[in-house]
């Protein structure tokens, strides 16, 4: 385990902002492929959801349709692309090799986690804020609570980057850093109640949709913007803050092993 | 204190292969050591687990008194580390790569830029250094992977194979380089299929075979050792003790037999003028293997393309 102050706290926080400052450089050196796609899939959501459809839907929770899936579709951006941007720059690493330059080297593993992570919160938070300036084209969102909308987007983004990681530390070949995005991530998202308030579900829907985690933090930010709800907004920082501690305890454990990392 | 020790170092990988088996190896500070094997001895796996990158079943590893698991700061500060197989983010400039790796040293910015312009200037790669790593010639990969091991100026650099698939002048001038930096003090550890590279540039050598450290000697012991031969000699009498013979090592195996080591500046001719001399009648003779000249003549056999006709 991390010792609670590092021996060297001067040369480990030049090596956490080398690896921040290479992540960083990463996403944005392939912003084509890290920035673009996201600005065009959710701009689509916009007018197809909101505009064409959105028109026939009635007001949901008592709010415009556009404006009621805005947060979920910035949420939905930010948690697809800290979770991306994590595994597959993990997982190159590994591929390439070029991890080994990180074990070699002194840095302690827990500046590795942090690095990367990093470099998943930027481009989520990055991400997300293009998403939302392109609903504001499309929606007049009036920020509700700055506070609230900027914690739980930073601590999901967060988590989905712990859980890029964890992907990544498992993967042997490209194919795996896919399963977990097209078969968990993004099902879950479409039923975290991105599109429609859970109240609109029979009691069983409803109480399943209560297991699924994303609906929290959907609503969480949902309620940050609009101020509005189908859950607590308590249990979704407690959730998130619970997966994060879980996440960050699993991932040191796996760098100590040296699972998928060293033989 | 050495500037590398390894106690009791065991290793079986997960599919089963054991590749160490209780190697206990010592290299003084200072010390330019060749460890040579032939293939699949486990030389890259030592390395390996010198440098973090494989997890030893048993024993410990300690780089200049510090221990890997105890101190890993100060123990992978003072190591540098040349890889045998290229290990670059394909999409990171030379100049970045060397960079980032001193900052995962702890090294500031500013310092690191000096560095990197000093190690590229060096290894003759400044007028590459925004060409992306996959762009670059396999002989222009090695010199990379030297500049970005000698960033953070380790005391102890190891360099697994430097010059395997790199062409005669290139390797010539490896040489030189690595010459001068263990003048200026740097440990330098290398393995190699080569007995001429080791022969030109280390002063001792380990010879590792199976997993097992069989030999650990300075070099001229090591060639003399090399082109000596042993022979067993029938005697026509059996012998109470062992018959003078002034300049050659004998050893009795039983009244009747004896054997006889001829180094390479000896002769046979004067082998049998001593023994005539002490009176010993010798009714037949055989040649007993050399087990190091086997090793090196396998070494040979199965080394990969040779490095002559390669080009960088
Ligand atoms: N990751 C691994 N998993 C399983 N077995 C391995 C692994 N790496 C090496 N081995 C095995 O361990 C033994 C020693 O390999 P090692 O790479 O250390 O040899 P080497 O002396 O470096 O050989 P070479 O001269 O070919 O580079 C070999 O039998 C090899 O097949
Ligand atoms: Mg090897």
């Amino acid at each position: 385990m991390a010792a609670l102050y590092p021996a060297y706290p001067r040369q480990t926080l030049t090596a956490l902002q080398t690896l921040v400052h290479k992540e960083t450089h990463r996403y944005l050196r392939i912003w084509v492929q890290t920035l673009v796609p996201p600005a065009i899939t959710m701009t689509l959501y916009f007018v197809i959801f909101g505009s064409l459809i959105g028109s026939r839907v009635g007001p949901m929770d008592g709010f415009d349709f556009m404006e009621f899936i805005a947060p979920g579709i910035i949420m939905m951006s930010v948690i697809t692309n800290s979770y991306s941007n994590v595994v597959s720059s993990f997982f190159g690493a590994k591929f390439q090799r070029h991890v080994e330059e990180l074990l070699v080297s002194p840095t302690p593993n827990y500046v590795i986690l942090a690095g990367y992570v990093s470099g998943g919160v930027g481009r989520g938070l990055f991400t997300g804020l293009i998403v939302t300036i392109i609903a504001s084209f499309f929606a007049d969102l009036q920020i509700h609570s700055i506070p609230v909308t900027i914690s739980v987007v930073f601590l999901t983004a967060v988590l989905f980057s712990i859980g890029g990681f964890i992907n990544a530390v498992f993967a042997k070949k490209f194919d795996d850093i896919a399963i977990v995005p097209t078969f968990v991530l993004t099902p879950l998202t479409y039923l975290g109640g991105v599109f429609y308030s859970i109240s609109l579900l029979p009691d069983f829907w409803q109480g399943l949709s209560l297991a699924n985690p994303i609906l929290y933090m959907v609503n969480a930010f949902r309620y940050g913007i609009l101020g509005s709800s189908d859950i607590p907004i308590y249990t979704a920082y407690l959730l998130i803050g619970v997966f994060i501690a879980l996440g960050t305890a699993i991932s040191l454990w796996l760098l100590r092993r040296g699972v998928g990392l060293r033989s | 204190m050495n500037a590398l020790s390894l106690r009791q170092l065991n290793k079986t990988y997960a599919g089963g292969v054991t590749a160490l088996a209780d190697v206990d190896l010592e290299v003084e500070p200072g010390d330019f050591f060749g460890l040579l094997g032939p293939n699949g001895a486990g030389k890259t796996t030592i390395i390996g687990i010198v440098a973090s990158l494989v997890t030893p079943t048993s024993g410990s590893v300690s780089v200049f008194g510090h221990d890997i698991q105890r101190d890993p700061w100060e123990a992978k500060s003072n190591l540098g580390l040349v890889p045998q197989e290229f290990n670059f983010n394909q999409f990171e400039t030379v100049e970045q790569i060397v960079i980032n790796q001193a900052g995962y040293y702890g090294i500031d910015r500013h310092t690191a830029r000096e560095r990197a312009e000093k190690y590229l200037r060096e290894l003759d790669l400044w007028g590459k250094r925004d060409a992306s790593s996959r762009s670059l010639s396999g002989g222009m990969k090695r010199r990379l992977m030297i500049a970005r091991a000698l960033v953070h100026e380790p005391r102890l650099l190891i360099l697994d194979e430097p010059t395997a698939g790199v062409d005669i002048e290139l390797r010539r001038s490896m040489w030189a380089f690595l010459r001068r930096i263990n003048e200026r003090g740097t440990t330098i550890i290398l393995t190699t299929h080569y007995l001429e590279e080791a022969e030109s540039l280390c002063r001792h050598i380990g010879i590792i075979d199976g997993g097992r450290i069989i030999e650990k000697t300075d070099v001229p012991t090591l060639l003399s050792k090399l082109k000596s031969q042993s022979f067993v000699l029938d005697l026509a009498d059996s012998v109470s003790r062992l018959p003078h013979l002034p300049d050659f090592h004998a050893v009795p195996l039983d009244e009747r037999r004896l054997e006889v080591e001829v180094r390479g500046d000896q002769t046979l001719s004067e082998l049998f003028a001593q023994l005539a001399a002490a009176g010993v009648e010798v009714s037949s003779m055989k040649n007993k293997s050399n087990r190091l000249e086997e090793l090196f003549v396998r070494m040979l056999g199965n080394r990969s393309p040779a490095p002559t006709s390669e080009n960088a």
